[in-house]
Protein backbone atom coordinates (compact mmCIF):
# COMPACT_ATOMS: atom_id res chain seq x y z
CA UNK A 1 0.00 0.00 0.00
CA UNK A 2 1.27 3.46 -1.08
CA UNK A 3 2.56 5.55 1.91
CA UNK A 4 -0.73 7.41 3.34
CA UNK A 5 -0.01 10.97 3.24
CA UNK A 6 -1.50 14.51 4.39
CA UNK A 7 -1.48 17.72 2.18
CA UNK A 8 -1.53 21.33 3.57
CA UNK A 9 -1.52 24.49 1.80
CA UNK A 10 -1.02 27.20 4.07
CA UNK A 11 -1.28 31.37 2.68
CA UNK A 12 0.96 33.12 4.56
CA UNK A 13 -1.31 34.88 7.08
CA UNK A 14 -0.87 35.17 11.04
CA UNK A 15 -1.39 31.94 13.00
CA UNK A 16 -1.83 29.91 9.84
CA UNK A 17 0.72 27.43 11.61
CA UNK A 18 -1.82 26.31 14.13
CA UNK A 19 -3.64 24.85 11.10
CA UNK A 20 -0.88 22.51 10.72
CA UNK A 21 -0.62 21.91 14.57
CA UNK A 22 -4.11 20.63 14.40
CA UNK A 23 -3.58 18.55 11.72
CA UNK A 24 -0.39 16.94 13.40
CA UNK A 25 -2.54 16.57 16.31
CA UNK A 26 -4.73 14.37 14.64
CA UNK A 27 -1.87 12.39 12.66
CA UNK A 28 -0.45 11.70 16.14
CA UNK A 29 -3.51 10.31 17.42
CA UNK A 30 -3.91 8.08 14.72
CA UNK A 31 -0.52 7.16 14.89
CA UNK A 32 -0.85 6.58 18.80
CA UNK A 33 2.21 8.70 19.80
CA UNK A 34 2.59 9.86 23.02
CA UNK A 35 1.57 13.28 24.05
CA UNK A 36 4.67 14.57 24.60
CA UNK A 37 5.95 13.31 21.18
CA UNK A 38 2.47 14.68 19.65
CA UNK A 39 3.02 18.14 20.84
CA UNK A 40 7.05 18.12 20.22
CA UNK A 41 5.90 17.68 16.74
CA UNK A 42 3.49 20.47 16.93
CA UNK A 43 6.56 22.96 18.58
CA UNK A 44 8.93 22.13 15.55
CA UNK A 45 6.24 22.74 12.99
CA UNK A 46 5.50 25.83 14.20
CA UNK A 47 9.07 27.24 14.16
CA UNK A 48 9.39 25.68 10.54
CA UNK A 49 6.18 27.50 9.41
CA UNK A 50 7.40 30.87 11.09
CA UNK A 51 10.63 30.30 9.26
CA UNK A 52 8.71 29.84 6.12
CA UNK A 53 6.65 32.73 6.62
CA UNK A 54 9.04 35.34 7.90
CA UNK A 55 12.24 34.30 6.87
CA UNK A 56 12.18 33.13 3.34
CA UNK A 57 10.15 36.10 2.00
CA UNK A 58 8.09 33.37 -0.35
CA UNK A 59 5.15 35.84 -1.36
CA UNK A 60 2.81 32.72 -1.55
CA UNK A 61 2.08 29.33 0.30
CA UNK A 62 3.80 27.05 1.84
CA UNK A 63 3.17 23.97 1.84
CA UNK A 64 3.24 20.60 4.27
CA UNK A 65 3.43 17.13 3.40
CA UNK A 66 2.95 14.57 6.43
CA UNK A 67 3.76 11.28 5.64
CA UNK A 68 2.67 8.41 7.97
CA UNK A 69 5.17 5.54 7.77
CA UNK A 70 4.97 2.79 9.73
CA UNK A 71 7.66 3.53 12.30
CA UNK A 72 8.17 7.01 11.62
CA UNK A 73 6.27 10.28 10.69
CA UNK A 74 8.49 12.41 8.09
CA UNK A 75 6.33 16.02 7.89
CA UNK A 76 8.14 18.36 4.70
CA UNK A 77 7.75 22.60 4.81
CA UNK A 78 8.14 23.83 1.44
CA UNK A 79 8.50 27.54 0.60
CA UNK A 80 9.19 29.31 -2.54
CA UNK A 81 11.43 31.96 -0.59
CA UNK A 82 14.53 33.30 -0.99
CA UNK A 83 16.41 29.82 0.27
CA UNK A 84 19.14 30.17 3.25
CA UNK A 85 22.41 29.06 4.18
CA UNK A 86 22.10 27.02 6.85
CA UNK A 87 26.14 27.49 7.50
CA UNK A 88 25.56 30.53 8.08
CA UNK A 89 23.32 30.54 10.87
CA UNK A 90 25.10 30.75 14.49
CA UNK A 91 23.62 28.07 17.01
CA UNK A 92 21.92 30.61 19.80
CA UNK A 93 22.77 30.95 23.26
CA UNK A 94 21.02 32.69 25.72
CA UNK A 95 24.17 34.05 27.31
CA UNK A 96 25.22 35.59 23.54
CA UNK A 97 21.81 37.39 24.00
CA UNK A 98 20.67 39.10 27.60
CA UNK A 99 22.54 42.03 28.75
CA UNK A 100 23.63 42.37 24.61
CA UNK A 101 22.82 43.98 21.68
CA UNK A 102 22.23 40.70 19.72
CA UNK A 103 18.43 40.21 19.02
CA UNK A 104 16.66 37.76 21.06
CA UNK A 105 15.00 35.87 18.26
CA UNK A 106 17.10 33.45 15.80
CA UNK A 107 15.62 30.10 17.86
CA UNK A 108 13.60 28.26 15.68
CA UNK A 109 16.55 25.39 13.91
CA UNK A 110 17.67 24.99 16.91
CA UNK A 111 14.07 23.89 18.87
CA UNK A 112 13.36 21.66 15.31
CA UNK A 113 17.11 20.02 15.90
CA UNK A 114 16.12 19.51 19.51
CA UNK A 115 12.36 18.30 19.22
CA UNK A 116 12.66 16.25 15.87
CA UNK A 117 14.85 12.58 15.55
CA UNK A 118 15.85 13.64 12.19
CA UNK A 119 16.30 17.27 10.31
CA UNK A 120 17.16 17.62 7.00
CA UNK A 121 17.31 21.20 4.74
CA UNK A 122 17.12 21.48 1.12
CA UNK A 123 17.51 25.21 -0.22
CA UNK A 124 18.67 27.48 -2.98
CA UNK A 125 17.38 30.35 -4.11
CA UNK A 126 14.30 28.90 -5.19
CA UNK A 127 12.83 27.59 -1.98
CA UNK A 128 13.55 25.67 0.94
CA UNK A 129 12.26 22.12 2.10
CA UNK A 130 12.77 21.27 5.68
CA UNK A 131 12.62 17.15 5.88
CA UNK A 132 11.72 16.51 9.63
CA UNK A 133 11.61 12.94 11.43
CA UNK A 134 10.18 11.88 14.28
CA UNK A 135 10.61 8.05 15.29
CA UNK A 136 7.53 6.02 16.38
CA UNK A 137 8.54 4.78 20.09
CA UNK A 138 5.61 2.60 21.51
CA UNK B 1 -7.76 42.28 30.28
CA UNK B 2 -7.87 40.70 26.62
CA UNK B 3 -8.56 36.95 25.81
CA UNK B 4 -4.96 36.18 26.53
CA UNK B 5 -4.13 38.03 29.36
CA UNK B 6 -7.08 36.22 31.95
CA UNK B 7 -6.00 37.66 35.34
CA UNK B 8 -3.97 40.20 36.97
CA UNK B 9 -3.27 40.19 40.69
CA UNK B 10 -0.72 40.61 43.71
CA UNK B 11 0.15 38.25 45.90
CA UNK B 12 2.79 39.35 48.48
CA UNK B 13 4.00 42.25 46.06
CA UNK B 14 4.58 39.82 43.57
CA UNK B 15 2.84 40.51 40.11
CA UNK B 16 0.71 37.53 38.94
CA UNK B 17 -0.42 37.53 35.59
CA UNK B 18 -2.38 34.59 34.09
CA UNK B 19 -1.83 33.81 29.96
CA UNK B 20 -4.89 31.66 28.15
CA UNK B 21 -4.20 30.43 24.56
CA UNK B 22 -0.86 30.85 21.83
CA UNK B 23 2.31 32.63 23.30
CA UNK B 24 2.77 34.07 20.39
CA UNK B 25 4.36 37.46 19.29
CA UNK B 26 1.00 39.26 20.43
CA UNK B 27 0.92 37.47 23.45
CA UNK B 28 4.52 37.84 24.24
CA UNK B 29 3.92 41.82 23.71
CA UNK B 30 1.07 41.66 25.92
CA UNK B 31 2.92 40.51 29.06
CA UNK B 32 5.34 42.62 28.59
CA UNK B 33 3.53 46.11 28.25
CA UNK B 34 1.95 44.78 32.28
CA UNK B 35 5.08 43.97 33.03
CA UNK B 36 6.52 47.57 32.02
CA UNK B 37 4.10 49.43 32.96
CA UNK B 38 4.31 47.90 36.48
CA UNK B 39 8.24 48.37 36.35
CA UNK B 40 7.51 52.12 35.84
CA UNK B 41 5.92 51.80 39.17
CA UNK B 42 8.45 50.44 41.13
CA UNK B 43 7.36 46.71 40.92
CA UNK B 44 10.10 44.32 40.00
CA UNK B 45 8.82 40.52 40.79
CA UNK B 46 6.72 38.70 38.24
CA UNK B 47 5.08 35.41 38.02
CA UNK B 48 3.52 34.04 35.10
CA UNK B 49 0.32 31.46 35.44
CA UNK B 50 0.56 29.65 32.15
CA UNK B 51 -2.03 26.96 32.95
CA UNK B 52 -3.90 27.84 29.79
CA UNK B 53 -0.87 28.32 27.63
CA UNK B 54 -0.24 24.96 26.05
CA UNK B 55 1.17 26.33 23.04
CA UNK B 56 4.20 28.65 22.37
CA UNK B 57 6.64 29.90 19.55
CA UNK B 58 10.21 31.17 19.60
CA UNK B 59 8.91 34.89 18.95
CA UNK B 60 6.75 35.15 21.91
CA UNK B 61 9.71 33.16 24.19
CA UNK B 62 11.91 35.44 22.41
CA UNK B 63 10.00 38.42 24.67
CA UNK B 64 10.09 36.73 27.75
CA UNK B 65 13.79 37.22 26.93
CA UNK B 66 13.58 40.77 26.93
CA UNK B 67 11.61 40.91 29.96
CA UNK B 68 15.08 39.10 31.71
CA UNK B 69 16.88 41.20 30.98
CA UNK B 70 14.84 44.62 31.71
CA UNK B 71 14.58 43.00 34.75
CA UNK B 72 17.85 42.60 35.66
CA UNK B 73 18.73 46.18 35.36
CA UNK B 74 16.64 46.75 38.30
CA UNK B 75 17.14 43.36 40.06
CA UNK B 76 13.86 42.22 39.41
CA UNK B 77 12.77 38.74 39.02
CA UNK B 78 10.46 36.48 36.66
CA UNK B 79 9.34 33.20 37.43
CA UNK B 80 6.22 30.69 35.63
CA UNK B 81 4.06 27.75 36.90
CA UNK B 82 1.49 25.24 35.82
CA UNK B 83 3.72 24.60 33.07
CA UNK B 84 2.63 22.38 29.94
CA UNK B 85 5.87 19.82 29.37
CA UNK B 86 6.31 21.15 25.91
CA UNK B 87 6.26 24.80 27.17
CA UNK B 88 8.85 23.84 30.15
CA UNK B 89 11.10 22.05 27.54
CA UNK B 90 11.12 24.98 25.00
CA UNK B 91 11.85 27.45 27.80
CA UNK B 92 14.66 24.71 29.04
CA UNK B 93 15.97 24.29 25.33
CA UNK B 94 16.20 28.45 24.85
CA UNK B 95 18.06 29.08 28.31
CA UNK B 96 15.40 31.09 29.57
CA UNK B 97 16.06 28.67 33.08
CA UNK B 98 19.00 29.65 33.34
CA UNK B 99 18.04 33.52 34.27
CA UNK B 100 14.32 32.81 35.47
CA UNK B 101 12.50 30.06 37.51
CA UNK B 102 9.78 27.77 36.78
CA UNK B 103 7.57 26.78 39.75
CA UNK B 104 5.24 23.91 40.84
CA UNK B 105 3.17 25.97 42.02
CA UNK B 106 1.75 29.63 42.65
CA UNK B 107 2.69 28.96 46.40
CA UNK B 108 6.02 28.37 45.43
CA UNK B 109 6.82 30.62 43.43
CA UNK B 110 5.26 33.45 45.79
CA UNK B 111 7.63 32.25 48.49
CA UNK B 112 10.51 31.88 46.62
CA UNK B 113 10.80 34.38 44.13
Amino acid sequence: MKTPSVELRLPILPNMELIATQTAEVISRHMNLTEDQGAEISMALIEACINAFEHSKAENNVFINFLIEDDSLIIKVIDQGIGFDKTKVEIPKIENKIGKDERKRGWGLQLIQELMDSVEFESNNEGTTVTMKKNIKH
Amino acid sequence: MSEFITSIKENNSIVIIETNGYLNNVGGEEISAIVYERMAQGQTKFLINMAGTKIVNSIGVSILIEIIEKLQEVNGKIGYYNLAPIVAKTFNIMGLTKYSTVYETEDAGVNEL
